[in-house]
C-alpha cells in the first residue's frame, strides 16, 4: 500500500490535567477526503492544529508520505505543504484578495501583484473557484472570504488541507459549490481533512470518517459502509446516569409563546429559522444543539438584545392576565412591563459581569435602578451579596474583591446567582454550568429545580445531553437555526437527540451522489 | 497684488515643510498601528538636537566644513528623535502601554526638553544671549544658485534650501515603499490587522519597531528644518509653536496617503499665515482666521466618517496593542 499522505500515531495532548486528545489515530492518503466527526469539545481542533504547527503534542508521531516528521509551528507545517483553513477568517479587510493571499509569503520573486494575480487566476481555474483576485476583502461574502483562505494555502503549494467546519458560515448553495471545489482538489490527488459534525455532510463528501468522544479515538471507518444512526452513536456514546432530581411540573400554565420567529444575518445566513414553541411555568425546558445553530440568537430574542426579521413573542402576565409581544421592545421596556427575564450570557464575563467591579457593584448593575435618591444605596445589593456568596458557596476575600480575581466557576455562580435573585417569571440559562466542578454544577441544578418549584418557566441551554434528559421536562433540540424535533426529557434517549442535533437540510444535490 | 500672491505662496510652501515631515512621519508610523501623539515633542527634540549638533561644530573649529556644517546637525537630529520614538516604542510596543497617554506624555517631555536645553545650551559653555548658528544655518539655507534668474517662479518656487525637495522626496518615496513593495503590504497588513499579519508569519513587533523609529525621525527633520532653514540657525522657545498638532491634522486630511500629504501641508502652511496676508484684519479676526486649519480637519473627518469608504478610513487597529492570543 502506497504511503498514507499523512498519519498520526497515538497522538495524546493534554491541556494541565484535561486531556485533549487521548491516543488517537488517523491516517490520509492522497486524493482522499476525511471527515474528523465529534461534538462540541471533542478534540477535533486541538488534534488539527498539531498538524498546522499551533500545538505540539505530548505523546505520538506523525509521519508525512511514511517519514517521521516534526512540526513545532505553522512555518513546519507550510514546509511539509500542509494548510489549514481556519474557522475565523484571517484576512486583511481593506486589502484585495491577491494582496491577502500573497501577504508575509516570500518566494524570493520580486513583489508583483499583477503577477500573484494572475497565478491566483490560474488556480481559479484549475479548481472551479470563481473570485476576482483584484477584489477588495470587506466587499466579498463569507463565502468568498473562504474561498481566499483555500486560495492562500493553494497558492503556497499545500497538498494537505484541512478545512475547520467549512460550511459552518454558508448556505447550502454555498456548501455545494465547495464541496464540489473539494472534489476536484481530490481528483488533483490532494488529501483533505475536513472537521465537522453535520452528519450528511460528512455521507456526502468523505471518503472515510474518524470519530472523536471527549478527546479519545473512537473508530475509522469507511464512508460507505456506515450510516447516520451508527455515526451518532459513535459520536455521543451510551447514556451516562447522573442523578439529577427532578419533580413533576406542578401548575404549568402558558407563559412564553414564540411564534414563527425569523432571524437572518446580513450575510443571508438564517440564524433563526420559524422558530415557534410554548415555555410553560413549573417546568423546565431544555434547548439542546450543536454549538452556534440559533441558541444564542434565540435567548437574546426574547431577552431583547436580538432583532428579528418577523415572528412574534408573546408574554402571558401572570400578574394581569395581559399578554405582551415582546418584540420590537428594548431590554429596559420588557422589564418595565413587568416582564422579569433573566439571562444568563454564554460568554459570562463579557456580557453579564464587569471584571473590574467587585461583587456588589455588580449586583448593583441590575438594580440600581431601584435607587429613589441621587446616590447609590449599596445596602440592599450588599445583603444579596453576601445570600448569595453564603448559599452558592462562592470563594472570594470579600464582597469587595474585583469579580475578574475570582476562579471561572465562582464568577459563574455570583452571575446565575444575581440573575434568579431577581425573582424573574421567566429564567434563561445559557451555559449556566459551563466550566462547573461537579458539585457546583450540581447547587446550580438545585437553583433551577427551586425556581421551577417556585413557578418560573426555566430555559435552560446545555451542552451535555446528560444533563439535559435528566434535568429537563421537554427538550427542544435545534439544527442550524430550526426547530428539529421538541422530545420529553423523561423518555428521550441521546441517539434520539444527537441525530435530532445533526439533522439540517439535505443540501441541494449532494445526496444524489 | 500679484507680488503679494506670490510671496503668500512662498510662505505657505515654507511653512508647509515642517508640516510635511511631521505629517509624513506621523503616516509611517500610524500606518504600523501606533497613533504617536508623541510627534509634537519628537519635532522639537529634532530641532533641538540639530542645534546642539551645529553649536558643538561650530564651537569646535574655527575653520568649518560645509558638508560637515549639514551633515552633524542632521544626524544628531535624527538621532535625538529616534531616541525619543524609541521610547515611544518601548512603552506601547513591548510593554503595551496606552497609546494616546504614552504619546501625550511624550510631547509634553520633548517640548520642554527642547526648551530646556534651548534655553541654557549656551551658559554650559559660560556664554550668554540667545543662540544663532547663522553659519550653520546659512549652509541649510543655501539654495540653488540659479533660482534668481528665473525670476519671480524662481523667487517664490525654487528658493528654498536642500531640506524642502528632501521632504517632498520622501512624501513621495514613503507612498511608493508604502503602494508598491512587499514592505508596505506587510506593514499595512500590521496597522489593518495584526493578528493577520502575525499569521502570516510577519514580525509585527519588529514593523511597529522600525516604522515608529524611522517615522519619528522624519518628523524630527520637520524641526530641523524650522530652526535651521526658517530660522536660520536660530532657537527661541516656544518658536515652532503648534506645528506639530497641525502636522497630525494633516494626517487626516491627507486620508493617511504621504503624496496627498505634500499638497495638504503647503495648504495647511497657508491657512497658518493667511492672516498676514489679508490686509486690515483686528487682532480677533486674525486669531478666528488661524483657528482654519483646524476647522478643515474636523469637517474632513465628518466626510471621511459619512463617506464609510473603507480605504479612506485609518488603520483598523490604529491605537490598539498587539497581543498574541494565548490560548
Amino acid at each position: 500500500m502506497e504511503n498514507a499522505a499523512i498519519e498520526l500515531k497515538n497522538i495524546t495532548k493534554r491541556f494541565g490535567k484535561v486531556v485533549a486528545n487521548n491516543n488517537v489515530s488517523l491516517s490520509v492518503q492522497k486524493g482522499e477526503i476525511l471527515s474528523l466527526l465529534g461534538e462540541n469539545g471533542s478534540g477535533k481542533t486541538t488534534l488539527m492544529n498539531m498538524i498546522s504547527g499551533i500545538y505540539f503534542p505530548d505523546e505520538g508521531s506523525i509521519f508525512i508520505d511514511g517519514k517521521e516528521v516534526v512540526i513545532r509551528s505553522p512555518k513546519d507545517a507550510f514546509k511539509y505543504k500542509i494548510g489549514m483553513i481556519h474557522q475565523h477568517f484571517k484576512l486583511v479587510d481593506v486589502f484585495s484578495a491577491a494582496q491577502n493571499i500573497i501577504l508575509g509569503y516570500e518566494d524570493g520573486e520580486s513583489y508583483n501583484i499583477k503577477k500573484v494575480e494572475e497565478k491566483v487566476k490560474e488556480i481559479c481555474d484549475k479548481y472551479g473557484f470563481d473570485i476576482n483576485p483584484k477584489k477588495k476583502i470587506y466587499e466579498m461574502s463569507v463565502s468568498e472570504k473562504q474561498t481566499v483562505e483555500i486560495l492562500k494555502v493553494l497558492y503556497r503549494g499545500a497538498n494537505i488541507l484541512i478545512l475547520d467546519e467549512p460550511t459552518a458560515v454558508l448556505t447550502p448553495q454555498e456548501t455545494v459549490k465547495l464541496f464540489a471545489i473539494l472534489k476536484k482538489m481530490k481528483e488533483d490527488g490532494k488529501a483533505i481533512i475536513i472537521i465537522t459534525h453535520k452528519l450528511h455532510e460528512v455521507l456526502a463528501i468523505s471518503d472515510k470518517v474518524t470519530v472523536l468522544r471527549k478527546g479519545e479515538f473512537i473508530a475509522t471507518v469507511n464512508t460507505k459502509d456506515t450510516n447516520e444512526s451508527e455515526l451518532t452513536e459513535m459520536m455521543v456514546g451510551k447514556k451516562i446516569s447522573l442523578n439529577i432530581e427532578r419533580n413533576e411540573p406542578e401548575n404549568t400554565e402558558k407563559r412564553l409563546e414564540i411564534k414563527n420567529i425569523n432571524c437572518i444575518n446580513r450575510e443571508g445566513v438564517k440564524l433563526l429559522d420559524n422558530i415557534s414553541f410554548i415555555a410553560q411555568s413549573g417546568e423546565i425546558l431544555g434547548i439542546a444543539g450543536i454549538a452556534g445553530s440559533g441558541q444564542r440568537e434565540l435567548l437574546e430574542a426574547i431577552a431583547g438584545l436580538q432583532k428579528l426579521d418577523s415572528g412574534e413573542i408573546l408574554y402571558y402576565n401572570p400578574k394581569t392576565g395581559e399578554i405582551d409581544n415582546l418584540v420590537g421592545k428594548t431590554p429596559l421596556q420588557i422589564r418595565d412591563l413587568g416582564v422579569r427575564l433573566s439571562f444568563v450570557p454564554e460568554d459570562r464575563l463579557g456580557m453579564g459581569l464587569v471584571g473590574n467591579m467587585d461583587i456588589v457593584d455588580n449586583m448593583m448593575l441590575r438594580s440600581y435602578r431601584k435607587g429613589k435618591t441621587a446616590f447609590l444605596e449599596r445596602k440592599e445589593p450588599k445583603d444579596l451579596a453576601d445570600t448569595i456568596i453564603d448559599r452558592l458557596k462562592v470563594v472570594t476575600p470579600s464582597t469587595a474583591t474585583p469579580v475578574r480575581r475570582l476562579s471561572g466557576g465562582n464568577v459563574q455562580k455570583v452571575l446565575v446567582g444575581r440573575e434568579i435573585a431577581a425573582a424573574p417569571t421567566v429564567l434563561m440559562a445559557a451555559y449556566p454550568v459551563r466550566g462547573l466542578d461537579i458539585n457546583s454544577s450540581y447547587a446550580i441544578y438545585n437553583l433551577l429545580n427551586e425556581q421551577k418549584a417556585n413557578g418560573v418557566a426555566v430555559i435552560f441551554v446545555g451542552e451535555d445531553l446528560d444533563v439535559l434528559i435528566e434535568l429537563c421536562d421537554k427538550i427542544l433540540v435545534i439544527g442550524a437555526g430550526k426547530i428539529t424535533g421538541i422530545v420529553d426529557g423523561r423518555t428521550a434517549t441521546k441517539e434520539e437527540i444527537g441525530l435530532l442535533m445533526t439533522k439540517t437540510d439535505k443540501i441541494g444535490g449532494a445526496e444524489n451522489e | 497684488m500679484i507680488n503679494t500672491i506670490f510671496a503668500f505662496l512662498n510662505a505657505a510652501i515654507i511653512q508647509g515643510i515642517p508640516l510635511l515631515y511631521g505629517a509624513v512621519g506621523e503616516i509611517i508610523t500610524e500606518k504600523s498601528g501606533n497613533l504617536n501623539l508623541g510627534i509634537p515633542g519628537i519635532m522639537y527634540v529634532g530641532g533641538i538636537s540639530g542645534i546642539i549638533g551645529g553649536y558643538l561644530y561650530e564651537h569646535s573649529t574655527s575653520n568649518m566644513n560645509p558638508f560637515l556644517g549639514i551633515l552633524i546637525p542632521f544626524l544628531s537630529c535624527l538621532l535625538g528623535s529616534a531616541l525619543i520614538a524609541l521610547i515611544y516604542c518601548f512603552l506601547t510596543i513591548t510593554l503595551r502601554a496606552n497609546q494616546n497617554v504614552t504619546g501625550l506624555a511624550l510631547t509634553t517631555f520633548g517640548v520642554g526638553l527642547g526648551n530646556f536645553f534651548g534655553g541654557s545650551l549656551l551658559s554650559f559653555f559660560g556664554e550668554t544671549g540667545s543662540i544663532s548658528l547663522y553659519k550653520t544655518g546659512g549652509y541649510f539655507k543655501a539654495a540653488l544658485p540659479f533660482y534668481k534668474n528665473l525670476g519671480l517662479f524662481g523667487e517664490t518656487f525654487l528658493s528654498f534650501g536642500f531640506l524642502a525637495y528632501l521632504a517632498i522626496l520622501v512624501a513621495i518615496v514613503s507612498n511608493i515603499v508604502l503602494k508598491k513593495t512587499r514592505v508596505g503590504l506587510n506593514l499595512r497588513a500590521v496597522g489593518e490587522n495584526p493578528a493577520t499579519a502575525d499569521a502570516a508569519g510577519i514580525s509585527v513587533t519588529k514593523y511597529k519597531y522600525l516604522s515608529t523609529l524611522v517615522g519619528g525621525m522624519i518628523a524630527g527633520l520637520g524641526g530641523l528644518y524650522f530652526v535651521m532653514d526658517y530660522t536660520a540657525g536660530a532657537w527661541t522657545n516656544n518658536g515652532f509653536g503648534d506645528r506639530g498638532w497641525l502636522a497630525i491634522a494633516i494626517v487626516i486630511f491627507a486620508i493617511w496617503k504621504p503624496a496627498s500629504a505634500i499638497f495638504s501641508s503647503f495648504i495647511f502652511g497657508g491657512l497658518y499665515i493667511i492672516c498676514v496676508y489679508i490686509p486690515g484684519l483686528s487682532s480677533s479676526a486674525k486669531e478666528l482666521i488661524k483657528m482654519l486649519p483646524y476647522l478643515v480637519t474636523i469637517i474632513v473627518l465628518i466626510l471621511i466618517s459619512m463617506r464609510k469608504k473603507r480605504e479612506n478610513q485609518p488603520p483598523e487597529s490604529l491605537g490598539l496593542s498587539y497581543f498574541r492570543e494565548e490560548r
